[in-house]
């Protein structure tokens, strides 16, 4: 296992910075986008995502295993996200037939 | 040993293409699978940075728990339509445009911005099961137990939002 | 530290707590206390203090632990302190403070225990005896302080009590208008003082009594800061002690109940003004001019009020312009420089003053409330106790001998005597109105034919025992009093001016000696000729006031007019009416109208408009459509980003 590490320097951390922005940017632009409740639900989770593996990538390459503990929480918060978003969206389509979010705009003054 | 770099790329151009059909494809449970892809990748990537624990935690909670709910949710309401009507073209526009600045930005501020790594820094175990669990319990102990708590509420909350009776 | 002395400063420090004490139990209590408690708490209190001031008093005179400077100065603690400046909270017993304790917690323990019987049954029976003890605490603290800031502490404090008592059954709005008008007036005095005692920080850096009495010394006589320091002074004793011109709030103030009139508006608070010049005597002797204008008002104020009093026809009213009268007897000796005679006179016009407004609540309450004399008369018989004690008051304070009065007022006089021949002569007449008004008084009270209503005639009575008991021992007081400071003259030992006289010394030897000193033959002298003028004026009184029954004389118009005017108090209250608070209400109403109204609502309004009107447009940003927010949320993250990247 050593050695494919020490491979990895040929990687410089930029290589993952530039990658998890790429990563994140089509999260926000498909969260922008999409009209579909789901598919902004999942768009976020690409923007997470990213966002994990570059806490992963900077605490292996500072070798602070602070950085991967993050990881593992933002994991916990975003199962328990996404099983509350979708019971949301299974709410939301059983009142309105629909999961277009652009309908839900009754807060509107 | 230039194989993990291309081990690297590889791994970017598959997550970053699927991540792309995510958003292209018509149909949500093409969607779905796509991203299922991607989180694939992105696990090759931790096992990559060995982060051994995290790729495996990953696996199981993303494509084990969360896309299954995915999956679940698309076929018991039965979901998988093309979208009735999607966003007028130059909305789409617009925020490609906006999308690609916002890229553009953050490359443009995190160019020629590189970490003084510490020396062999990839010779450490941090990532290992035992290491990370040792942190786990001991420095984390208390935000770790409080995350069960969350996800109690968590499913309390999914439960009661779930049920068919209106509250 | 010896054990003794520990013990006096203990004692000294309980001394104010007592009243505190009491203050916060009756107060939080309130009404859940019940009246039985609240008649032992409230008199019980100002006892104890009371007795801690008799056993300071003993050990003060026994000169033990003093150090031979004839004062104890106690620390509790350190107030304010900052960069080479501190204020202490800290208590100086000196023979002048002692006497001003022993009169303030003997003469107030009678008057709460007098008040037992006089406030029975009153809804506010608990707040009263709250608000008494707190005005208790504070006069301990004016007196006890031992510097200015402390006896500013306490000088507001009465002041406030003051006003609470004033306005004491505050469902009367006539009352309440007396209550404000006495605050207000007191603050302009208030002012001056507090002013003085900026001046004072300036000019010697501290605020300690024995810190400035020491660098005083230093400086010329008549310097111009001292002048300016002593009139601001002197400003705030006219408030407080109500003398020309600021006078006119203690006469209202007599709607409070009578017992609050006689501690507060007669023996105790009202002397503050006196305590406080005396207490200041080696700034005042630095500056004659100071002196002079003090001595002067002090004079007028005599001769002002007793004549309005001889015109007045409400018992309370009357007894309050007495007492501006005698307080400007104080100041006229105290200006000038008989510190002692003012003192005497200020402790034996505690006990004969305090007797006549017991005297007269009594009355008041035998009649049910009734005030107004020509109403009266012809009540000798059916309360004969009170009639009595009210003679001795009487007496006492028109000077004859031998009761306490004559003393006090005849060491004055001759003082005044000594000085200047014009202001004996002055002061000589404000006596003989004294004594003219007072009889006056007593004569329409007490004597001729009842002239009330039959119901009030059947229901007259006695007042209980303990209302005639705080009587009898101010009676006992008024007679006796004058044993303190017999004159040598009379082969007296001339007590008090030895005791006090440590307090005086330093201010002694910069005033101006007499014309010529006067031999035992001239006092006598003087002596007859104030009691004869005295107590000529009583069969006048008697003859107008019993024999002559008719009310209704036939004057000619000059008699009429010449009674008109002071009747009315001179116009006083109306000339300040158009004076002051005329202009000062337009100038208000004009600033409500115009600046209030016209600028700073609309301003306000303006504001609430413009909010609006900024609402009602940008509301259309707020579409309800997520993505849009969500659009707006990027572009404001890409604005962030992109202005860190410039920048």
């Amino acid at each position: 296992m050593n050695s494919i590490n020490a491979s990895l320097q040929f990687v410089p951390i930029s290589y993952y910075l530039f990658f998890c922005t790429v990563l994140f940017c089509i999260g926000v632009t498909g969260v922008l986008i999409k009209r579909n409740a789901l598919l902004i639900l999942m768009s976020v989770e690409l923007m997470i995502n990213s966002i994990n593996l570059l806490l992963a990538a900077f605490s292996t390459y500072l070798n602070d295993p602070a950085g991967q503990i993050f990881v593992f929480f933002i994991m916990v918060v975003a199962a328990a996200e996404v099983a509350i978003g979708l019971a949301i969206i299974v709410v939301i389509y059983r009142t309105t037939h629909s999961i277009d979010i652009d309908i839900l705009n009754k807060l509107k003054w | 040993m230039m194989f993990t770099k291309y081990i690297f790329f590889f791994l970017s151009i598959l997550a970053l293409y699927s991540a792309l059909m995510v958003l292209m494809s018509r149909k949500p449970i093409h969607s779905v699978l796509y991203l299922t892809l991607t989180f694939f990748a992105i696990a090759g990537h931790y096992v990559l940075l060995n982060a051994q624990f995290l790729a495996v935690v990953h696996v199981i909670v993303y494509a084990g728990a969360i896309m299954v709910l995915f999956l679940f949710t698309v076929m018991l309401l039965n979901l998988n339509k093309e979208e009735v009507s999607p966003k007028p073209v130059w909305i789409k526009i617009v925020v490609i445009i906006a999308g690609g600045t916002l890229m553009i930005v953050m490359i443009g501020i995190f160019r020629g911005y590189d970490v003084a790594l510490k020396e062999d820094p990839f010779l450490t175990q941090i990532g290992l099961v035992k290491n990370l669990g040792r942190v786990l319990y001991k420095d984390y102990l208390l935000p770790f137990e409080l995350s069960s708590i969350l996800f109690l509420t968590a499913m309390v909350g999914a439960v009661l939002l779930g049920k068919k009776e209106q509250i | 530290m010896n054990y003794e002395l520990r013990m006096i400063n203990l004692i000294i420090n309980l001394i104010p707590l007592f009243p505190l004490l009491g203050f916060l139990i009756l107060g939080l209590g309130f009404n859940r206390i019940p009246a039985k408690v609240a008649s032992v708490v409230g008199p019980g209190t100002v006892l104890l203090s009371f007795a801690g001031s008799l056993i300071v008093f003993f050990h003060l005179l026994s000169g033990h632990g003093t150090g031979g400077s004839g004062r104890i100065v106690t620390t509790l603690f350190n107030w304010i302190s900052f960069s080479g400046f501190t204020i202490s909270f800290s208590f100086l017993m000196d023979p002048l403070s002692l006497l001003m304790l022993l009169v303030i917690t003997g003469v107030g323990f009678l008057i709460h225990l007098y008040s037992v019987g006089y406030m029975k049954g009153d809804q506010g029976y608990n707040r009263f005896f709250a608000y008494m003890n707190l005005f208790v605490f504070f006069m301990l603290l004016l007196v006890m302080g031992a510097g200015y800031v402390m006896m500013f502490i306490g000088w507001e404090g009465v002041g406030l009590c003051s006003y609470l008592l004033i306005g004491f059954w505050f469902k009367n709005q006539e009352f309440n208008n007396a209550a404000k008008k006495a605050f207000i007036m007191n603050r302009i005095g208030d002012l001056g003082f507090l002013l003085g005692i900026f001046l004072l920080f300036t000019t010697f850096g501290s605020l300690n009594y024995l810190d400035i009495f020491g660098q005083v010394k230093e400086l010329n006589p008549g310097t111009g800061v001292l002048t300016v320091i002593t009139l601001l002074l002197f400003a705030g004793a006219v408030g407080k002690s109500a003398q020309i011109p600021l006078f006119t709030w203690l006469p209202d103030a007599m709607a409070g109940p009578t017992p609050v009139s006689a501690l507060i508006h007669a023996a105790t608070m009202v002397t503050a003004g006196v305590y406080m010049v005396a207490r200041s005597n080696i700034l005042f002797v630095l500056a004659p001019a100071t002196m002079t204008v003090v001595a002067v008002t002090g004079l007028a104020t005599v001769l002002f009020a007793a004549s309005i009093a001889i015109f007045q026809n409400d018992i309370k009213k009357i007894l309050a312009y007495s007492t501006i009268s005698q307080l400007g007897y104080m100041f006229v000796a105290l200006g000038m420089g008989a510190f002692t005679g003012a003192m005497f006179h200020l402790a034996t016009h505690a006990f004969f003053k305090a007797l006549l407004f017991l005297a007269a609540g009594s009355v008041i309450h035998a009649l049910g409330g009734e005030q107004d004399i020509r109403k009266m008369g012809g009540l000798g018989p059916s309360i004969n106790k009170t009639r009595w004690v009210f003679l001795i008051g009487t007496i006492a304070i028109s000077g004859i001998p031998p009761f306490s009065g004559f003393f006090s007022k005849d060491e004055i006089l001759s003082h005044l005597f000594n000085r200047s021949s014009i202001l004996y002569i002055f002061a000589l007449a404000g006596a003989i109105m004294t004594s003219f008004y007072m009889f006056r008084l007593y004569y329409l009270t007490f004597h001729g034919k009842f002239r009330g209503t039959a119901e009030q005639k059947h229901h007259l009575h006695e007042s209980p025992s303990v209302m005639l008991l705080p009587l009898f021992i101010l009676a006992g007081l008024s007679i006796a009093g004058g044993v303190i400071n017999l004159p040598a003259f009379m082969n007296g030992s001339a007590w008090l001016q030895s005791f006090l006289a440590p307090v005086f010394s330093d201010a002694l030897p910069f005033l101006k000696p007499p014309e010529f000193e006067p031999g035992p033959g001239l006092e006598w002298l003087l002596v007859a000729i104030s009691v004869v003028c005295v107590v000529c004026v009583i069969p006048v009184a008697y003859l107008w006031y019993v024999l002559s029954q008719e009310e209704e004389r036939k004057e000619p118009l000059w008699q009429s007019f010449l009674r008109k005017i002071p009747a009315n108090k001179y116009y006083i209250d109306e000339l300040y009416d158009t004076l002051f608070v005329r202009p000062v209400m337009s100038l208000s109403k004009g600033f409500h109208e115009i600046g209030e109204k016209k600028i700073i609502d609309r301003f306000v309004d303006g504001i609430g408009v413009l909010v609006v009107r900024t609402g009602n447009t940008i509301r259309y940003l707020q579409t309800g459509h997520v993505g849009f927010y969500v659009f707006m949320m990027v572009a404001g993250i890409i604005a962030v980003l992109i202005f860190n990247l410039v920048i």
